[in-house]
């Protein structure tokens, strides 16, 4: 799959949602090219994590099309696993496995879905423990490591998988300030390598440093689309005026 | 020697509280509470050496003495006790290799029962019931039990082998307590002849190992989308759980026999079992959702995410932390399930209580011991069910570190 850096690999149409009667997504159109980095902000509960959780199936849409990397996401139980293996997540809360050592997280889908050997899932996995700068936690339990260290393992969870796409669902919100840098910084990484990745956050530095677009989320809709230069410099909409001076405040 | 000299004359650290300190602060701290000190102690001290001066002097024991074989078998043919010690040898053996693999709480009940049969084996005092054959027997097992601890400290031994050792071995004693009709070596044993601690045991254990797969099977079926089983097992779980064990047990001694064709008979103790089973099954059920509902719906989600199937995800993520959630729950309630088969009693099978009425009204002289008898019986449960809720503590701490998040 020899594709040069311009091709679709995310391609969104008319995506809408209903919770019940609540309409949460009103019609997103969004094109991704391999390799672009897309963050994603805006107002709580405007739909982002909504929107990012459409990409992998946790939520279903009800109308619009969503076809990733040539495969359209619909009831096709053998395209959503497929999608599923091809896309990472990391969540807010990490939702580590608890019972699970660190390696264990880690090696498990590679082993059970991959159908890895034990001995090459737990080579990767000690590979991405030392890309995310913990391989000397392996051996101990999530609730053994602070809250930055199990989103890195939840990183590298979702990297052992070599998913072409990371989604992540405001990965540092939870947090401790102190720890957020650590977290970023593999990102950031992450993000130098070439990976697509869709990056639901309000950590500005780092749409700065390595975003190619920005999209602006309010109300189940996307306001205003650019480059980080478009949003920070030159904002068209009002609503993202507003929305970055409250944000930039901090 | 000098830095006691040194620190001489320094400001002494406050002392530790004394047990002076502490009679006073609990016992003594205000008017009411030390008129309760001054009536209990003294009639708790009262009850207290009395209690022990009938134990040891005034209580006749003879019942369980002279008929040690009828609590622990019942009738079961004397001749072929030798199946029996070989089917609780196995098991012995088997306790040991899994106390040398694991460890822990496992090593305490080996070590326990070694005891009490060494014991056993080694009591001096002359009984015509505790004879030189049957010494052997326990001093041998206490070896088998330590054998198998060695052997379980070995790499060779996988811990598969010992696990798939406990899923045949019952099976088999059970099979070899039973027998074949017409085989010589050992003939078939009508369980009508069982009795005693072997049944309590049998019922407990067999209940218990039973019902947890099919209260597992239950407790999905009840999360099942299809309506079918959905309702099955609601219908189940609710139904059982709305009767008694009594009923459950005469349903199954009286109106399964009057449901099933004539010629087709059900075994007594077998029949039994099943309803223990199924009564034990809707509990274990219920216990087992409360589980499945505490795990948070984000660890489902991430393993969906890592591309896990439902399959995958209910067995290597969502079953593993809702059991350790309800572990304590469940060994609660099979503590409860163990005195709970005392009940078989009403259906005429002689477990270990049905035993022990049979040999009071075995002698005249027995009629006025049956407090003796009864003593006995109560101490032999608090035992087995002191040591159960120990293990469920044990397991509580031990996994405490891993279940936080
Ligand atoms: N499972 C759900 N059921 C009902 N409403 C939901 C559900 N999930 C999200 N919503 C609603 O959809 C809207 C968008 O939520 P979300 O995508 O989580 O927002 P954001 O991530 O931007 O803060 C919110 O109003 C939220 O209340
Ligand atoms: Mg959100």
């Amino acid at each position: 799959m020899a594709k040069n850096k311009a091709d679709i690999i995310i391609s969104c149409t008319d995506v809408n949602k209903w919770f019940d009667d609540f309409h949460a997504l009103k019609g997103i159109n969004m094109e991704i090219k391999r390799g672009e980095v897309i963050v994603i902000f805006g107002p709580s509960g405007s739909g982002k994590s909504t929107f990012i959780r459409t990409l992998n199936r946790l939520e279903e849409h009800q109308k619009g099309t969503i076809i990733i990397d040539g495969v359209e996401l619909g009831h096709d139980v053998r395209n959503i696993e497929k999608i599923r293996m091809e896309t990472g997540m990391v969540f807010q809360q990490f939702n580590l496995f608890p019972h699970l050592t660190v390696l264990q997280n880690i090696t498990m889908a590679p082993k059970w879905v991959r159908k890895w050997s034990s001995e090459k899932a737990e080579k990767v996995a000690m590979e991405l423990l030392e890309r995310v700068g913990i391989p000397e936690q392996a051996y101990k339990f999530p609730g053994q490591l602070s809250g930055g260290q199990q989103q890195r393992v939840a990183i590298a969870r979702a990297l052992a998988m070599q998913p072409t796409i990371m989604l992540f669902d405001e990965p540092t919100s939870a947090l401790d300030p102190e720890m957020i840098k650590e977290v970023l910084d593999v990102m950031i990484q992450l993000a130098k390598s070439g990976m697509t990745m869709i990056v639901v956050t309000h950590e500005m530095g780092f749409a700065r440093a390595v975003a190619d677009r920005m999209f602006f989320f309010d109300e189940g809709q996307i306001v205003e689309s650019g480059s980080p230069t478009d949003i920070f410099k030159r904002p068209k909409q009002d609503r993202t005026k507003l929305f970055l001076s409250q944000i930039l405040q901090h | 020697m000098e830095n006691i000299r040194t620190t001489k004359g320094a400001i002494r650290p406050p002392q530790p509280p004394g047990p002076l300190k502490w009679v006073r602060d609990n016992l003594f701290n205000n008017w009411y509470n030390t008129l309760l000190t001054v009536v209990l102690v003294p009639t708790v001290l009262f009850v207290l050496v009395q209690s022990i001066l009938w134990v040891f002097t005034k209580a006749d024991w003879r019942p369980i003495i002279e008929n040690p074989m009828l609590f622990a078998v019942g009738q079961y043919p004397r001749d072929q006790l030798w199946r029996v010690a070989i089917g609780l040898s196995g098991i012995m053996f088997l306790m040991g290799a899994s106390w040398g693999k694991w460890g822990g709480l496992l090593r305490t009940i080996s070590l326990s029962f070694a005891i009490v049969f060494a014991f056993l084996a080694l009591l001096p005092v002359q009984l015509e019931t505790l004879d030189t054959d049957l010494r052997i027997y326990l001093g041998s097992t206490v070896l088998l039990i330590f054998i198998g601890a060695w052997l379980g400290r070995l790499k060779a031994v996988k811990k598969a082998y010992i696990l798939i050792g406990w899923a045949i071995m019952p099976i088999i004693s059970i099979i070899f307590l039973i027998g074949f009709e017409g085989v010589e070596k050992i003939p078939e044993v009508s369980t009508t002849f069982w009795g005693g601690l072997l049944v309590t045991f049998l019922l407990s254990a067999g209940g218990i190992l039973a019902s947890f797969p099919i209260g597992l099977a239950l407790a999905l079926g009840r999360r099942s989308s299809l309506p079918v089983v959905k309702g099955f097992s609601i219908a189940f779980i609710e139904t059982v759980r709305g009767v008694p064990l009594v009923t459950i047990l005469f349903m199954f001694s009286i109106i399964l026999v009057l449901l099933l064709p004539a010629d087709s008979s059900l075994d007594r103790l077998f029949r039994a079992w099943m309803a223990v089973t199924f009564f034990s099954a809707a509990y274990t059920a219920e216990n087992i959702r409360g589980g499945l509902q505490a795990v948070p719906i984000g660890q489902i989600e991430a393993a969906k995410a890592v591309g896990m199937n439902a399959f995958q995800t209910m067995l290597f993520i969502v079953m593993p932390q809702a059991l350790r959630a309800v572990l304590p729950t469940i060994v609660g309630q099979f503590i409860s399930l163990f005195k709970d088969t005392t009940l078989v009693v009403i259906v005429g099978i002689n477990d270990l209580l049905g035993i022990g009425r049979s040999v009071i009204n075995m002698e005249p002289a027995f009629l006025q011991l049956d407090l003796e008898v009864y003593m006995f019986i109560a101490a032999v449960y608090w035992v087995f069910s002191y040591f159960m809720s120990r293990a469920s503590a044990r397991l509580e701490t031990t996994m405490g570190t891993r279940t936080t998040l």
